[in-house]
């Protein structure tokens, strides 16, 4: 399995990038890390005339903190994410995440952003971009815009770019010392995408959690926050009640379907199952 | 070759000058155009692990990467690392535990031992599962392949080799 021919570009700027595009009419496939688009282009799932190589823009390399945010470079590796110091203070799901993505040579070369970019239902750091309350910045036709996670996961695959755009950086509010998270995933062997997974961030004040985002995936066609859940356990204790509510309400969030391998009704149980993991953590947080 | 560019890298140490088809993954580029066959390529999707090498001195899947994408950087293939003497603790331990039967999955196995017994510190077992979690091995049960690291970690972190 090879891929087509193509022709090669290493733009080093968004400009040229997206003139690239252009030059293309659109018959082109920007490439970061690789680590999901050369499988596809080796099975012919894509055949671009021509491979854009974002790795030389300086726009979407590195990690600041900007007043309340954190903002990570598109470009930034998954394994980065384990080891950064701004990342693991101020975005710590994503640390904790991604030790369940892929094995550690995947890590080596995928990046932050182009996982948000592809948007797989099954991704871990897609649906912490919502558990954080992330900001996509995108550069497009009019320069650059700013996407909540909110409304950026429109359905399979399908966020709020449109070809030709480019995810720039991630913004993430900087979690600070009255935050707690957790993040759990089950999946048949190590490294394999997961059955279900999910992360939790919120803020606690004593025993009280507040501002609960809860977002699981492997649940459907895009990451999910499960909105019923968080009212099940904002402004409340952590206790064995608020936690069997907020399982009994997942119900109402969540819509899998059913698949050759895990039949609907599995995935319901095993994301009760799971929440149930996750808030027992974060109460011991 | 048709639309073939000029491509520049280093491989095992040795400045390498090439045109190359940008379709051609780092994997073909290393066993075809440069003749270095130990790096294995079998499932070509990222899947089975005999395809790595170390790219600026970390494992990488070279079926992922395309040959163009590693211009101006540092390729190290089993062949560089057999040959600087790298491998030596590992390849005895291979040896000494039976921790291979055919092969074909040696070289990436130890590129990514290679890789993680070289961070300075004696990995434990589930460490050493997790570092080759994306390395298939269809002959030995992975168990020998497990003790194997641990031996060449602790003899070459200075623990005794038992
Ligand atoms: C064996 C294996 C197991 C894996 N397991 C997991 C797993 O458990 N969990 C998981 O989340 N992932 C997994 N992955 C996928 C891996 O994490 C990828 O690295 C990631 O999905 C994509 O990041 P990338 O940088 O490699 O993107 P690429 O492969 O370069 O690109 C992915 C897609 O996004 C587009 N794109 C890339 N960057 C941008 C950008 N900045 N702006 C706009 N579009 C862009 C590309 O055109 C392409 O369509 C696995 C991959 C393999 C091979
Ligand atoms: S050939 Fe590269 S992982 Fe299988
Ligand atoms: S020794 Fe045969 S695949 Fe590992």
């Amino acid at each position: 399995m090879k891929a087509r021919a193509f022709a090669y570009a290493r733009p080093s700027s968004l400009a040229e990038a997206h003139a690239a595009f252009d030059g293309a009419d659109g018959d082109a496939s920007y490439i970061s890390g690789g680590q999901s688009l050369v499988p596809a282009l080796a099975m012919r799932l894509q055949a671009p005339q021509v491979l854009i190589d974002l790795s030389a823009i300086p726009e979407m390399r590195g990690i600041q903190l900007e007043g309340e945010s954190l903002r990570i470079g598109g470009l930034t590796r998954h394994a980065e994410t384990l080891t950064e110091p701004l990342i693991r203070a101020h975005a710590p799901l994503l640390a904790a995440a991604a030790p369940f993505v892929a094995h550690p040579a995947i890590r080596n070369r995928g990046t932050v952003g182009g996982s948000v970019a592809l948007a797989d239902p099954a991704s871990e750091f897609p649906a912490m971009m919502l558990a954080m309350g992330a900001e996509m910045e995108i550069s497009g036709a009019s320069g650059l815009r700013r996407v909540p996670a909110d409304d950026y996961f429109q359905d399979l695959y399908q966020t709020a770019m449109v070809p030709g755009e480019i995810l720039v950086a991630l913004h993430v509010p900087a979690a600070g010392p009255r935050h707690v998270w957790a993040f759990d995933e089950m999946a048949r062997r190590r490294g394999d995408y997961a059955m279900v997974g999910g992360g939790v961030l919120a803020e606690r004040d004593g025993a009280v959690i507040a501002n609960p985002r809860i977002a699981l995936f492997s649940v459907g066609p895009t990451p999910v926050r499960a909105r019923n859940a968080e009212a099940e356990i904002a402004g409340k204790a952590l206790d064995a009640d608020a936690i069997a509510a907020a399982q009994r309400a997942l119900d109402a969030d969540i819509d899998p379907l059913d698949d050759a391998e895990i039949p609907a009704a599995m995935r319901r149980h095993l994301a009760r199952v799971l929440l149930g993991r996750l808030l027992r953590k974060l109460e011991t947080c | 070759m048709a639309g073939a560019v000029p491509l520049t890298l280093t491989v095992n140490g040795v400045e390498t000058a090439r045109m190359v088809a940008p379709r051609t993954t780092l994997a073909d580029f290393l066993r075809t155009d440069l003749e270095l066959t130990a790096t294995h390529v079998g499932c070509e999707m990222g899947a089975c692990g005999a395809c790595l090498v170390l790219l600026d001195g970390v494992p990488v899947h070279s079926c992922l990467v395309f040959a163009v994408q590693a211009q101006g950087q540092r390729v190290e293939t089993v062949e560089g690392l057999v040959a600087s003497g790298a491998l030596a603790p590992l390849q005895q331990a291979f040896h000494e535990r039976n921790a291979l039967q055919c092969g074909f999955c040696t070289p990436g196995m130890l590129v990514n031992a290679h890789a993680l017994i070289t961070k300075g510190t004696v990995p434990d077992r589930e460490e050493i599962r997790d570092a080759i979690s994306g390395n298939y091995c269809r002959c030995t049960g992975y168990e020998a392949i497990v003790d194997a690291i641990e031996a060449a970690a602790r003899k070459l972190n200075g623990e005794g080799a038992e």
